[in-house]
């Protein structure tokens, strides 16, 4: 049986950057609409107008997951606005076997007069659950919530993050075939989030999901495969693995665009690791910095974090530097992390910069690089002969 | 999951729907059918909400009508004004005129408020759209029930008793309602994308109010008078007051033409308005 339930072919649309223009193409469409003319035109961009997404293509089995990621205004989102029918294509085809769900606007159109319960009411209706079905998941919606017996007070009292477990509790009870995920995936405290996981977990078995993100290691733990997506522009479907190196030399490009300067006293730096290192190696850092005035560099903290599971795994910290910097560019320090012992895998680097007395945060580098560590031969291996 | 039926099919091209209507008419038809739960959720919910944060309720329905009255009945009785004679006692003409101007005014306004009350919504989860405007007309529905309950207990001070004729009253605010949403609809697509309707909307309607026998009779003659009768909201206004006070309606085969056309422009307005929302959502939040 062919269980191909989502089929995107050369998916295009358009958008306008001026409000006056958008409004003025907005009614000409309408016009071309009611005529019975084709939505997009003849497939050209008018005056103020880019393409948010071109020529998209893609196809989704049952129990895949396809991850979206790419820069802030890449076409993400509004490729999942397009998949949910929000919004038409311009240009192109998509086709749907099956319910669409979507985890997007947990708690859309909560009344907050209402209460939890009338509430939960509403959203499912909303959200396409027949009235048979709400009656039949209403006691489960509201275990899953943890609401107790706030569920007969007025959504208003809740506290936020009471609104957005139900919200969640709401929109996961529903059994789609194709589910889209908007970088929500789990809500509340650490003990719900589980919760969420285990729940989103099963739906992965059971549906196409499509699934966009900004957060590196939720894609390595849910995607099969990854779309990189840059200024509408699909740059390929990659492995997770790769997806992230791609998506890191997009990032790249902008190469301060990571880098925050707190302190006045910096006007541009850079800093650079190398890709990869054996475990147990020795390894160094490079800043390159032009300052504004001289300044001395005292401690520098070095933060990595398992990608796969987006928990900070290890701390380096580099105190009494003494690194003093003129006015003149300084190009290409070093700065000495040590030797790293940490098991083999993708790991995510941040670093943050700080004056002699580590009391004034110069500059700070958030997921700059990304570091592999290359686990030595097994010991087994060498020992065993 | 996936066992007994086949699963739907859905596809979003960029092809006008207008293009091949039997699907259209189809999607319509299911679309309808699957707001009926939904429409009714919604009219619930707003509702409950609506009254349970006021303190008079429901009283609130009449307060537009009855201050209107209030108002007409005051400028005829000090002299300012001179109305002409009216077959009913003036504060019961003017009070049936203002109540159903009232239902009529609350359907135009009732999608566009819908709509865009629920912009956050419409923007973010697919649902029929036809469900909002069907919530409306539940809104509307309930607020004129309480107008015409409270309209019989006027009635009934002046000495004024419906007679079999009243059984027709709900058939006469179904057309004020008809006419009332269509108009609204047509409005809504272009209102949510230039907001001069929703400013302008207010004063039309005052003009097209002083236009109908509301608060003041048909003449015989007159350029009043001719326009008057061009206006299809005459025969509306004035058939159901006749049904209401037990009179005989005069107008009832352009009564009946313009429910007609009324239900045709509906149709029309609802495809119009399906064709719309996708754009109109595209540039909402873009």
């Amino acid at each position: 049986m062919n269980d191909t339930l989502l089929k995107v072919e050369g998916v295009s649309k358009r958008f306008c950057r001026s409000l006056k223009q958008s409004l003025r193409y907005g009614t000409q469409d309408l016009y071309n609409e009611i005529v019975g003319r084709n939505h997009g035109g003849n497939g050209q961009l008018r005056a103020d107008e880019f393409w948010a997404l071109k020529d998209v293509n893609f196809e989704l089995k049952r129990g895949e997951c396809l991850g979206l990621i790419g820069r802030n205004g890449a076409g993400k989102t509004t490729l999942l606005r397009l998949l949910n029918g929000l919004i038409k294509p311009d240009s192109g085809r998509i086709e749907i076997r099956g319910r669409v769900g979507a985890l997007i606007a947990l708690g859309a159109g909560f009344n907050p007069i209402l209460t939890g319960r009338e509430n939960i009411y509403v959203n499912a209706a909303v959200l396409g659950l027949s009235h048979r079905d709400i009656v039949r998941k209403l006691d489960d919606i509201i275990d899953f919530a943890e609401i107790g017996n706030f569920i007969d007070t007025p959504v208003q009292s809740y506290s936020s993050g009471m609104q957005v477990r139900l919200g969640f509790s709401v929109a996961s009870a529903l059994e789609p075939d194709v589910l889209l995920l908007d970088e929500v995936l789990a809500v509340g405290d650490a003990g719900f989030k589980s919760k969420c996981f285990n729940r989103i977990g099963k739906l992965l078995e059971q549906c196409a999901v499509v699934f966009v993100t900004h957060s590196m290691h939720q894609l390595y733990r849910i995607a099969d495969s990854v779309m990189v997506l840059d200024k509408g522009h699909r740059i390929g479907t990659f492995s997770p693995h790769d997806a992230i190196k791609h998506y890191d030399s997009l990032c790249a490009g902008e190469a301060s665009a990571s880098a925050v300067f707190l302190d006045n006293s910096i006007a541009d730096a850079t800093m650079t690791i190398p890709e990869s290192v054996h475990a147990g190696k020795e390894i160094s850092a490079q800043i390159s910095i032009v300052p504004r005035r001289p300044v001395v560099i005292g401690q520098v903290i070095f933060n990595l974090t398992d990608m796969r599971t987006g928990t900070l795994v290890a701390e380096y910290r580099r105190t009494e530097l003494e690194i003093s910097i003129d006015t003149n560019f300084a190009h290409a320090i070093p700065i000495a992390l040590g030797p790293i012992f940490l098991r083999g895998g993708q790991y995510s680097v941040s670093c943050a910069v700080y004056d002699r007395k580590g009391k004034i945060n110069l500059a700070h580098f958030a997921n700059f690089a990304t570091l592999e560590i290359e686990n030595p031969v097994p010991t087994e291996a060498v020992c065993g002969f | 999951m996936n066992q007994q039926k086949p699963l739907p099919v859905t596809i979003y091209t960029s092809e006008s729907p207008i293009a091949s209507p039997g699907r259209m008419f189809r999607d319509m038809l299911r679309d309808l059918h699957a707001s009926h739960d939904l429409s009714w959720r919604l009219a619930v919910r707003d509702i409950s909400a609506q009254y349970r944060q006021t303190f008079f309720g429901f009283l609130w329905a009449l307060v537009l009508p009855l201050a209107n009255t209030a108002v007409w009945v005051f400028l005829s009785v000090s002299g300012i004004l001179v109305v002409g004679a009216t077959e009913l006692p003036y504060p019961v003409f003017v009070l049936i005129g203002t109540m159903l101007w009232a239902i009529f005014m609350e359907a135009v306004n009732a999608p566009m408020l819908g709509v865009s009350a629920s912009r956050d919504m419409l923007a973010k989860i697919n649902f029929p759209r036809e469900s909002i405007v069907i919530s409306g007309i539940y809104q509307v529905l309930f607020n004129s029930a309480i107008k015409i309950a409270i309209l019989l207990v006027a009635l009934a001070v002046f000495g004024t008793y419906p007679d079999w004729n009243f059984l027709f009253v709900p058939l006469g605010v179904a057309s004020l309602l008809i006419a009332g949403t269509a108009i609204g609809l047509f409005l809504t697509p272009i209102g949510l994308l230039y907001t001069d309707i929703g400013k302008g909307l207010p004063i039309l309607m005052q003009f097209l109010m002083y236009l109908t026998p509301v608060v003041y009779p048909l003449r015989a003659e007159g350029t009043l008078s001719g326009l008057l009768l061009l206006n299809p909201l005459t025969p509306l206004i004035e058939t159901t007051r006749a049904w209401l006070t037990g009179g005989t309606p005069e107008w009832l085969h352009y009564f009946l033409l313009v429910n007609f056309l009324a239900l045709f422009l509906l149709l029309g307005v609802w495809i119009v308005y399906r064709l719309a929302m996708p754009i109109i959502i595209e540039r909402m939040s873009s």
